[in-house]
């Protein structure tokens, strides 16, 4: 091993190793750390892979990557203690190249991926936690790993060491995180036959489904669940903030077990076996979350700078796209051969000019606004089931009345003056 | 079959245990003399945390090490380390 690399890159996730990836590409001597057995073996999602931001680092990747299915249809269920309202969309287009989207199991995804970074170049080295930056005359000059003489030194340090990123903290780029600002999320992989999947979810081979689920499925708590399809296994969790959790005192596994037994989900995964169990940390906090990203000599990328959109599910297309910038960044750094924190602030502007930080400042005030007023999970999405039933019950009574009665119920439970206010402030939030 | 309780959950994962824990609390008596709903033990979500009456036992080597138990304790008794690497969780699927 070289004393000295051009990049070390800390986390093989998909921010690490898209960074890691392009760097290699370019030339570049890169070092790219992974604390678990192999890369995927500590990552977590609950399965939606964007082909945009990945096809930017391997074009047509769904000829060789290990995917699941592509999505053809995304449901949203506002869900209710015996009912849900749905709605959603299926179109032909995505199950045809380029398609939209992929249901995904990181564990082996993330092997491959990182595989593709090796192939170009790139060192990885599993096994190894990076303890600390070393910093020296205020610059990030390489890593302290929990190896035998594990001082490895480079021009730039990347931080892609995930929603905990302790470095990014110890360097004092952001405090520690608020409950509110960090999703609990737990999931299960249920294996289920590849035709009881596509009898249940009306697919084909090779066509996926991609179902959010708001209301009951969090007991009414600020968060979501989701089932996703894969070939032949389901992955279904819920999570909600830690703050709601901590609120709400729930035991997250509790809530996942009353998931799987609601009426409306226990039919679509009932004969299936559970084959893993995972929890894991989405960071939610949004726009104003986002710690400093660059500094001297060190750049931070993907869930480590809370780069997500909780409202779109999207994460690890945000966490891609943004090591694909980190090492557009060091490689233009490199050749201008400074690597000081004006220099590499190039990726700040590279970041905020891009969809990522446009997108987050979009939502910033929505996760503060559910935060905040807990009505539209726990008071709207039952009113909406119950305006439905009523609306498509046949009884006899006019239409023109049900509306009638409709109107009344839901201005008589939370006021007129006030629904105005929660429609006025939810269109705010994600205007 | 699909699982019913966390214990049939925690069940169906690999850990490449340590020998030493990479989860510590801090201070017990402020567990014990601060916290009334010791909060940890109801979120985390492999029930890592189990109050003995004087003490908070550590059950480390079911930790998924999310980082619930760090952000979430409201005494910032926890201090949360990675396990050495290579060990812990290993997460074989998603």
């Amino acid at each position: 091993m070289p004393e000295k690399f051009d990049v070390i890159v800390v986390g093989a996730g998909p921010a690490g190793t898209a960074c890691a990836l392009t760097c290699a590409k370019s030339g570049l001597n890169v070092l790219l750390i992974e604390r678990g057995e192999y890369p995927g073996a500590k990552n977590v999602m609950g399965g939606v892979l964007y082909r945009k931001q990945m096809e930017e680092l391997i074009p047509e990747f769904w000829k060789e990557a290990p995917l699941e299915r592509p999505v053809i249809e995304q449901r949203f269920w506002m869900m209710d203690k015996e009912s849900v309202v749905s709605f959603g969309y299926k179109g032909l287009e995505w199950a045809a190249e380029p398609y939209n989207n992929f249901t995904v199991l990181r564990a082996q995804f993330d092997q491959w991926f990182a595989g593709k970074a090796v192939e170009a170049g790139a060192l990885l080295i599993n096994e190894t936690v990076v303890l600390e930056c070393i910093v020296e005359n205020g610059k990030v000059v390489g890593v302290r790993t929990d190896r035998p003489n594990g001082e490895v030194y480079a021009d730039v340090v990347v931080l892609a060491d995930g929603v905990n990123s302790l470095l990014s903290k110890q360097l004092g780029f952001h405090k520690e995180f608020r409950p509110d600002e960090v999703a609990l999320t737990v999931m299960e992989v249920i294996n289920l036959p590849k035709e009881k999947i596509n009898d249940r979810f009306n697919l084909e081979d090779n066509q996926g489904t991609t179902i959010e689920i708001f209301g009951d499925s969090t007991k009414g708590n600020l968060g979501t669940a989701f089932i996703y399809t894969n070939k032949d296994s389901l992955n279904i969790g819920v999570g909600t903030t830690l703050s709601s959790m901590i609120k709400a005192k729930l035991k997250p596994y509790e809530l996942l077990d009353y998931l799987k037994n609601h009426p409306m989900v226990k039919p679509l995964i009932v004969g299936g076996e559970s084959a893993e169990y995972l929890a894991h940390l989405i960071p939610e906090g949004g726009f104003r979350s986002v710690p400093k990203v660059a500094g001297n000599g060190v750049i931070v990328v993907g869930d480590a700078a809370q780069l997500v959109n909780a409202i779109h599910r999207e994460g690890s297309n945000m966490a891609m796209h943004s090591g694909l910038l980190a090492a557009e960044t060091v490689i233009e750094a490199k050749h201008r051969g400074d690597f000081s924190e004006a220099s590499l602030n190039l990726y700040r502007e590279k970041l905020y000019g891009s969809f990522i930080m446009k997108d987050l400042e979009k939502y910033k005030d929505a996760a503060h606004t559910f935060e905040k007023y807990p009505q539209y999970f726990n008071e709207y999405v039952p009113m909406m089931n119950q305006a439905m039933s009523k609306f498509f019950t046949v009884d006899g009574t006019p239409k023109r009345d049900k509306q009638k009665q409709i109107m009344k119920k839901v201005t008589q439970e939370r006021g007129t003056i006030r629904v105005i206010q929660d429609i006025y402030r939810a269109w705010k939030a994600v205007k | 079959m699909s699982t019913k309780n966390i214990e049939e959950k925690q069940y169906l994962l690999r850990f490449k245990c340590d020998t030493k824990s990479h989860l510590t609390v801090l201070d017990h008596d402020v567990c014990m003399t601060q916290c009334p709903d010791k909060i940890c033990t109801v979120f985390c979500p492999a029930e890592v945390y189990k109050w003995e009456g004087t003490r908070m036992q550590v059950g480390y080597e079911g930790c998924h090490e999310c980082g619930s138990c760090r952000i979430g304790c409201p005494y910032q008794n926890i201090k949360w380390e990675y396990p050495k690497g290579g060990h812990g969780i290993v997460f074989r699927l998603a």
